[in-house]
């Protein structure tokens, strides 16, 4: 037996493998640098055409150093660059323009539709809080303190004056910082609906609870002011920017429902499965909800105290209202092809 | 924990379009700890310059003037908490610079391409997983009423869910179970050089009988190849020494990285020609 002969035949063999594929896993690991440090336009058409190419050629390379070579680091330098070849190619498929205009045109809608059980459940949650709470209320006043707390109140009480009253929604606020105030109200509501949102994980219990609070603390308010003959302008005040407000924590409370009655009632799916279809259509109503409570944080914190009309006010809120619906529920874009 | 004695144990078979199998390896909860432990502090360090930075501006502005520089500090807080993260992760890197500085990415785990859905989910869950707990502590800390209970119910509660990922076998956050997303690591290694085409003067004396190639496996190849790589003067020494007394050759201690690289060539090449024949011996043990 002459083994010698053999091995180095086999070393020859396996030396040119690599020898003759060395370049193109150098080039194809250039260009993976490049493109993911910059956006694709950087490269020249030869080259974008290239990078699949060079792509397959590092996965056949790995086919191959698999099953005749024994070089570990080789194989791992293979399978390391056909990963990072893998995710980029497989990865980001539409540009970020494309995405946002999606989102606009087709997604976000979508997602508030598919989720309109939920969302009228949140609603009548909402309306059943406000009842329960007005009619608590007026039975006995103490019931105002325990739904909304004092620190919150800011001075309306059932024990204010119509005056008091009346100069919270009429108080132009003077000049301090507007809208600063307004920015504070958007990050703070949009903590709320977030947790709204990711509370609902806990079988939607705690999402139920916040949703239904939410409706409480409308309804104590609401009749402080009714039973002092201002309820037609409360309602002024609090529509110029609370149906857009309302409207997208009752969403955030309806992304939160679908999580949780998901994850309890899987159907079909498997629960890991459904848990994760649910998340991504709740999580893309969250962004929408979150572009809500932008619109109803500037109304508040800009229209609500210079714009002192009840009419006004309710023509604001209305036509807001009006908007999102047709947004949500009428408006469907004309789909192309097979859409 | 058996994943921490077990590395094998994080590997999952992700079979590309091209029918490639590239065997992903899930990131272990040590690494994405860290990982998230760097974005804090680039998230802490980040506020803590803005805010003296509006800080010296507003005792610089009157108050007038300082508005608007107050409210882009607000937004700006505001998207350091909430948008970090996303912004981050629904790169083309898919991963936020503390991600990227420990080496791991996000990923879908169908292994279809990560959509911006599934990076919004994972990251808003993170505000009940870490951020709510710790705020209700620091704001009742701030308030002068945080009583030990409400701390510890704080604190329990943080981890249980940053926890949450070690009682899973796919490493999973809460976040990471509603996105559909996993962690996986995403090593860089350099294309380094092959050490059987090692051109060593002393190494072309050895010689090796086939029995003598036959004493190790593919198993005992790789611990060498490291041992080799390594380049460790005492490592070599021993190694040498041992596959010398069991092969029965006699080396002088000096040549032990020469007698090293002959047997690495000529065992690789041996097992090799075995390989294209159809028998992969695995290890020493192996027939």
């Amino acid at each position: 037996m002459t083994l010698p002969a053999g091995t180095d035949a086999i070393r020859q063999s396996l030396a040119s493998f690599r020898q003759e594929r060395e370049a193109d896993w150098k080039a194809f690991e250039a260009l993976l640098a490049r493109v993911e440090k910059r956006a694709p336009r950087t490269l020249s058409e030869d080259e974008l055409l290239s990078l699949p190419l060079l792509y397959r050629s590092a996965l056949s390379s790995l086919s191959v150093a698999r099953a005749t070579s024994l070089d570990s680091a080789l194989i791992a330098y293979l399978e390391a660059l056909s990963l990072r070849g893998y995710f980029y190619l497989y990865g980001a498929r539409r540009g970020l323009r494309q995405r946002v205009g999606d989102f606009f045109l087709r997604d976000w809608p979508a997602a508030i539709r598919d989720l309109w059980r939920e969302t009228s459940v949140s609603v009548g949650l909402t309306v059943i809080g406000a009842i329960a709470a007005y009619w608590l209320v007026a039975s006995d006043s103490r019931w105002y303190d325990a739904i909304i707390a004092p620190s919150l109140a800011g001075g309306r009480n059932p024990d204010s004056s119509a005056e008091t009253l009346r100069s919270v929604l009429y108080d132009s606020g003077g000049d301090h910082f507007l809208s600063g105030f307004a920015a504070y109200l958007f990050t703070h509501n949009t903590q709320v609906a977030i947790l709204a949102f990711a509370l609902g994980f806990a079988f939607a219990v705690p999402s139920v609870l916040l949703i239904l609070m939410n409706g409480c603390m409308l309804g104590a308010l609401f009749q402080v002011y009714a039973a002092k003959g201002l309820g037609f302008e409360l309602g002024g005040w609090l529509s110029i920017h609370g149906t857009t407000e309302l409207f997208a924590i009752a969403l955030a409370g309806a992304a939160g429902m679908r999580i949780g009655t998901r994850i309890a009632f899987p159907g079909e799916l498997t629960r890991m499965a459904a848990a994760a279809q649910a998340g991504r259509v709740a999580a893309t109503a969250m962004v929408g909800v979150m572009i809500m409570l932008l619109f109803a944080g500037l109304l508040e914190g800009i229209g609500r105290q210079t714009i002192t009309s009840d009419a006004t006010r309710y023509a604001i809120g209305g036509g807001m209202l009006a908007l999102w619906i047709a947004y949500f529920y009428l408006f469907r874009m004309v789909r192309h092809g097979n859409g | 924990m058996a994943t921490a004695r077990n590395p094998a144990a994080l590997i999952r078979p992700l079979v590309t379009p091209e029918g490639v199998d590239l065997r992903i390896k899930l990131a272990d909860a040590g690494t994405r700890a860290a990982a998230f432990l760097l974005d804090v502090v680039i998230i802490v360090a980040a506020a803590v310059v803005v805010t003296l930075v509006v800080i010296f501006g507003l005792g610089g502005l009157g108050v007038k003037e300082a508005e608007p520089l107050f409210i882009v500090w607000m937004i700006f807080i505001f998207l350091l908490r909430n948008v970090y993260f996303i912004a981050f992760e629904a790169g083309r890197r898919a991963a936020t610079p503390g991600k990227r500085i420990v080496g791991v990415r996000v990923a879908s785990r169908s292994g279809a391409g990560l959509t911006i859905d599934q990076v919004i989910a994972r990251n808003l869950m993170r505000e009940i997983e870490v951020f709510l707990p710790l705020s209700i502590i620091a704001a009742r800390g701030s308030a002068g009423v945080a009583d030990t209970l409400s701390t510890i119910f704080g604190l329990v509660w943080a981890l249980l869910f940053s926890l949450f990922l070690l009682f899973n076998r796919d490493r999973l956050r809460i976040g990471d179970l509603l996105a559909g997303t996993w962690v996986v690591e995403t090593p860089k290694f350099k294309l380094v050089e092959d050490l059987s085409q090692r051109q060593d003067p002393i190494a072309k004396r050895f010689h090796f009988s086939p029995a003598q190639l036959d004493a190790y496996g593919i198993a005992e190849l790789h611990k060498l190849e490291e041992v080799l790589r390594r380049d460790d003067y005492f490592a070599m020494k021993a190694v040498a020494e041992t596959i010398g007394g069991k092969i029965g050759a006699k080396i002088e201690p000096v040549d032990s990285k020469a007698f090293l690289t002959a047997y690495y060539g000529e065992l690789r090449a041996h097992l090799e020609r075995k390989l294209l024949l159809g028998n992969r011996k695995a290890d020493k043990y192996a027939r």
